[in-house]
């Protein structure tokens, strides 16, 4: 059908897409596909050896309530627990997450740090797209028209080192003001994701290299230079860019401290 | 009997409270709007319109979802529960315990209320207080809300009453 229709617009949860509805002429006369009658097929979790796979349908709820999470990939949980509450997170997606690009998601970020990628068919054939890869501008990824994302896959690498802060103006139905997403591998190293920072959800290449390396932190100011080098925080109706600034420095920090990891043991 | 809607495009069938129903809809209708304005149900209300406030909370497949973000088109084989399903005796400690004032928020708070109630699982590794951080209410300051939940919860422990599936 996408192949026929490239105006038409996949539609799953639908949890962003219905906001304002009666209101939103322009929304309400689009051609849309609705997704939602592939559940469950599409909402099925495969735990692999090597990696775990979630169906295009998988619900943030769907993660939350599957223990396997708990264990090994507890900052899916962190995340999908702070998407607004639940009757959101009973019916958002994480492929619609990926999908309907957001600056201020909170599902991507997660899924970067671990490495994921997204899995996407069309009647040409099907590819996967690393989720650090995926997005090109605001709100452009590499979907093309034509393709529907029917999975996202995880590898089951051991991140002893997972973590997921989020800054808004309430502790449930917020809207990210500043996150970041951090994961550590032994072999792999560092990853450091941001929302909300950026038109694009994007890994902070400099601070991963800070923390790789042994200079020392001993104040949210030693990652400034880090940070300045990754980004030019937005300022937009949530927030500035001088609060972003200070502020993702401040949690990354503390985030760190708190859980012993690379900052100087003297830090004050 | 529903309006017919005024362009007929769509055909869904779903469950409604226990009920078969089979109606043709307007695809650009919300759940809500079928609930409301064409079957009568007028519990869940649009308190927002956003997904903010849970005004509009009913359950689908047995869990708890904006209605106001829910297209009607996707309720086509669901089994979909309003507030006026709901067993009024299982409502009992909400009154005693300062849960409702204006009421507005009511119908949402019940339908969560009653769901966390019937999944104590849910409270494994979640509050009430978070679990409920979905109904906004702007009258009782919340704590009447969670001492109703909780005291309903206990007296299922104490009674040994079984929670009803959903």
């Amino acid at each position: 059908m996408l192949a026929g229709d490239p105006a038409l617009t996949p539609i799953a949860g639908g949890t962003d897409l219905l906001v304002h509805w009666p209101g939103n002429t322009d929304a309400r006369t689009r051609d849309y596909l609705d997704l939602s009658r592939l559940r469950p097929s599409q909402s099925e979790i495969r735990w692999d050896d090597d990696a775990v796979t979630l169906g295009a349908m998988t619900t943030y709820w769907d993660v939350v309530t599957d223990k396997r999470f708990r264990e090994h990939f507890p900052i899916l949980i962190d995340a999908a627990r702070q998407v607004g509450a639940v009757q959101i997170q009973t019916r958002g997606t994480w492929a619609g997450n990926i999908c309907n690009a957001s600056p201020v998601a909170d599902g991507v970020p997660v899924l970067m740090a671990l490495g994921a990628s997204v899995e996407l068919r069309s009647a040409a054939g099907a590819e996967s797209i690393p989720l650090d890869r995926f997005y090109t501008g605001y709100r452009q990824t590499r979907r093309q028209p034509d393709q529907l994302v029917t999975s996202i896959t995880i590898p089951r690498h051991q991140r002893t080192t997972q973590f997921f802060e989020k800054v808004g103006s309430r502790r449930a139905q917020a809207i990210t003001k500043v996150g970041v997403a951090v994961t550590h591998h032994n072999e792999t190293g560092w990853r450091v994701v941001a929302n909300a920072m950026a038109p694009v959800i994007i890994r902070c290449a400099n601070v991963e290299t800070l923390l790789s390396s042994i200079s020392p932190i001993r104040t949210p100011d030693d990652l400034l230079p880090a940070i300045d080098a990754d980004m030019t925080p937005i300022t937009d109706i949530r927030s500035t860019a001088p609060y972003r600034r200070t502020v993702f420095a401040q949690i990354l920090f503390h985030a760190l401290r708190q859980r012993n990891l690379r900052v100087s043991v003297d830090a004050r | 009997m529903p309006k017919p809607p005024e362009q007929p495009t769509t055909s869904i069938t779903c469950t409604i409270n226990g009920q078969s129903v089979t109606m043709d809809i307007d695809p650009a209708w919300r759940l809500l709007d079928l609930l409301r304005d064409h079957l009568g149900l007028t519990g869940a209300k649009e308190g927002c319109g956003e997904g903010e406030c849970g005004a509009c909370t009913v359950r689908i497949d047995g869990l708890p979802a904006n209605s106001c973000l829910v297209l009607a088109v996707q309720a086509h084989g669901r089994d979909i529960d309003t507030v006026e399903s709901l067993d009024p005796e299982s409502l009992d400690h909400l009154h005693g315990s300062g849960a409702t004032q204006c009421g507005a928020c009511t119908p949402g708070v019940v339908m969560t209320a009653d769901w966390i109630r019937n999944n104590p699982e849910t409270l494994e590794h979640d509050t009430i207080r978070s679990l409920m951080a979905g109904n906004l209410c702007r009258c009782t300051g919340y704590d009447g809300i969670i001492d109703g939940v909780r005291l309903s919860i206990e007296r299922d422990a104490n009674t040994g009453a079984k929670p009803c599936a959903s």
